[in-house]
């Protein structure tokens, strides 16, 4: 049994008088690739938000590796190894790859001069483990002159510096071409291979298909279907599954029966 | 750059291939890393060229290079905090009044008698606060930095006017302090100032590419969000920008006074249009994110050039105005074409 890491339990978090997330359970063990798909509204949002500690859940446990955490905010979240590659990547374009990978947290000395050479191999370093390796490329390029997936990998790059255990990437594949999502799924085993976890969050079940260990269909702030890979025949099934869930013609039962089928 | 702007599919990513084919070079490097402050630099080599050969007699003597080394550090020490302050996405137009301000503290000390020493001390310290006062003010009530240091300049300069009723201060005791000496003198024929100008631009050159304080102005200029979810306390950047204005425009306030032995109540006036020019001129971009303190820096030497270049290449004064603009309309036809803009 793999290590758990992570683990909410039963969050609930509501808007006013709406719920997005009507008592949610999920788990994340140690090397593991979650995706987690859901239709518009269905709560993803909500739910990585508040395991990155931006929103606070109305109620629910969080636990950490075993252990429940009080208290819960972004700073306890980062202490417990999580960091969150947000949907807009929080890149300064203009800007190298490493001062983009060291942002707020640059490399210096005692008055503040910056260690350059430390940095440029840190990256180097960095930029290796994921397999974001070019000739053409170095770590002093500009932001602005990578391509979709490449600015991915400078944001991947930049969560795993701090020796995060858990990496959530936000709808990391969005508007990129095929060779660019290819890249970021290239990053995302090099992570995995170094045996981080990673919560996938993506609109495309095809690519979280590709890419994940374990499913999790969230649909109107509930945990619709939570499955291992194995148990789940193809990315097709996977998106009949939503749909019946989303416009219910058979119940839900027999419709996740004909997923297992195989 | 052919691969200029939003990299964002795999054909601009192979021409930037194409395109950094050389970067292992170190000599492809250093142009790529510095074409602002290059580009600068050849501006100022072709107006040299320019007023050369219109009048070689005039500019084949050092005379006229020392009265520009003369005043050009009093611009530098305007100019380069300005490069700061531009790249983090703001703008200051408050540091002609704080140069004033805080050379009026310098000359109150000196003519009460006290030393030059503890009279720098004390301009240095108004011209940090005033930029403090200007900075707060700016960032924690969200103000446009354009308007609000507008009314900043008009507010300070009024004080001043109310306060001394438009008379100046005349220091006679600073001809023979030996403040003059290390400050404001001749040695071999180069006045000392230009070496503490041209020190000041080197040490900010540095703050600016080696420092976590010129990378962090940087960011919050690029994308001041991205800089606040790494934790960059962007408020506090933007007012750290503003303190250094205050602390060159103090500097600029003490060595004009100590060029010229008195306290105007309009010092610094001058100074408003031709310090932001330098800085354009010098390639730094109005959008934030990058800039050049070295092509400031050459900003403020083309722009202290023209007027003495102009005249002394036999034309009337009345030429000067449109060779100001002129230069300044094509160094950013060259800058524009020369640096490439991401987003």
């Amino acid at each position: 049994m793999a290590e758990r890491l992570i683990e909410l339990r039963n969050i609930k978090k509501s808007f006013g008088r709406v719920y997005a997330l009507g008592g949610v359970s999920l788990s994340i063990d140690k090397g593991e690739v979650v995706g987690l798909v859901g239709d518009n509204g269905a709560g993803k949002s909500t739910l990585i938000k508040i395991l990155a500690g931006v929103v606070k859940p109305t109620s629910g446990e969080i636990l950490v590796r075993g252990t429940p955490v009080s208290g819960w905010n972004a700073a306890r979240s980062r202490e417990a190894g999580i960091e969150t590659v947000f949907q807009d990547r929080a890149l300064a374009v203009q800007q190298s790859i490493v001062r983009n990978i060291f942002m707020g947290r640059e490399l210096a000395g005692r008055f503040g001069w910056l260690k350059l050479g430390r940095e440029v191999r840190e990256a180097q370093r960095l930029m290796r483990e994921i397999g974001f390796t070019s000739r053409v490329f170095t770590p002093r390029s500009i932001v602005g002159q990578l391509s979709g997936g490449e600015r991915q990998g400078v944001a991947i790059a930049r969560a795993i510096y701090n020796e995060a255990d858990l990496i959530i990437l936000d709808e990391p594949t969005t508007a990129l071409s095929l060779t660019e999502t290819a890249k970021v799924f290239h990053f995302v085993r090099q992570v995995k291979a170094s045996g981080r976890s990673i919560l996938f969050i993506g609109h495309n079940i095809h690519h979280v298909y590709d890419i994940a260990d374990r499913f999790v269909v969230l649909d109107r702030g509930a945990v619709a279907l939570e499955a291992d890979r194995a148990e789940v025949r193809s990315a097709e099934a996977l998106i009949a599954f939503m749909e019946d869930v989303a416009h219910p013609q058979r119940t839900p039962a027999s419709s996740a029966a004909s997923l297992r089928a195989s | 750059m052919t691969h200029s702007v939003g990299a964002k599919t795999g054909e601009t990513s192979a021409t930037g291939a194409q395109a950094f084919s050389g970067a292992e070079h170190p000599f492809t490097r250093f142009i790529d890393a510095n074409r602002a402050p290059l580009g600068t630099l050849a501006v100022f080599l072709v107006m040299m060229g320019v007023f050369l050969t219109a009048n070689p007699r005039v500019f084949s003597e050092w005379n006229i290079y020392r009265s520009v080394l003369t005043t050009l550090p009093v611009a530098l020490f305007l100019v380069v905090p300005l490069v700061f302050v531009v790249t983090s996405g703001e703008i200051d137009l408050s540091f002609p009044a704080t140069m004033g301000f805080s050379a009026w503290m310098f000359a109150l000390v000196v003519q009460a008698g006290f030393s030059p020493y503890l009279g720098i001390v004390a301009a240095l310290a108004t011209g940090m606060i005033l930029g403090l006062i200007v900075g707060s003010i700016v960032v924690y009530f969200n103000l446009s930095s354009l308007v609000a240091t507008l009314g900043m300049n008009f507010m300070l300069r009024g004080v001043i006017q109310i306060v001394t009723e438009g008379k100046s201060i005349a220091l006679t005791s600073l001809s023979q302090s030996p403040a003059r000496t290390i400050f404001s003198s001749d040695v071999f024929g180069v006045p000392t100032q230009i070496l503490w100008g041209v020190a000041f631009v080197v040490f900010s050159a540095f703050l600016y590419n080696r420092h976590r304080f010129g990378a962090q102005v940087k960011i919050v200029g690029d994308n001041p969000d991205s800089a606040r979810q790494m934790g960059i306390d962007v408020d506090l950047v933007r007012v750290k920008t503003f303190v250094f204005v205050g602390f060159g425009a103090a500097l600029a306030g003490i060595f004009s006074t100590l060029i010229n032995f008195t306290w105007w109540p309009t010092a610094g006036d001058g100074y408003l249009l031709p310090a932001l020019a330098s800085v354009f001129v010098g390639g730094t971009p109005t959008w934030g994110g990058v800039g050049t303190v070295v092509g400031g820096a050459i900003g403020a030497l083309i722009v202290s050039f023209i007027q003495t270049g102009v005249v002394g290449a036999g034309l009337s004064g009345f030429y000067v105005q449109f060779f100001n603009g002129l230069i300044i309309i094509l160094s950013l036809i060259g800058h524009r074409w020369n640096q490439a803009r991401y987003r």
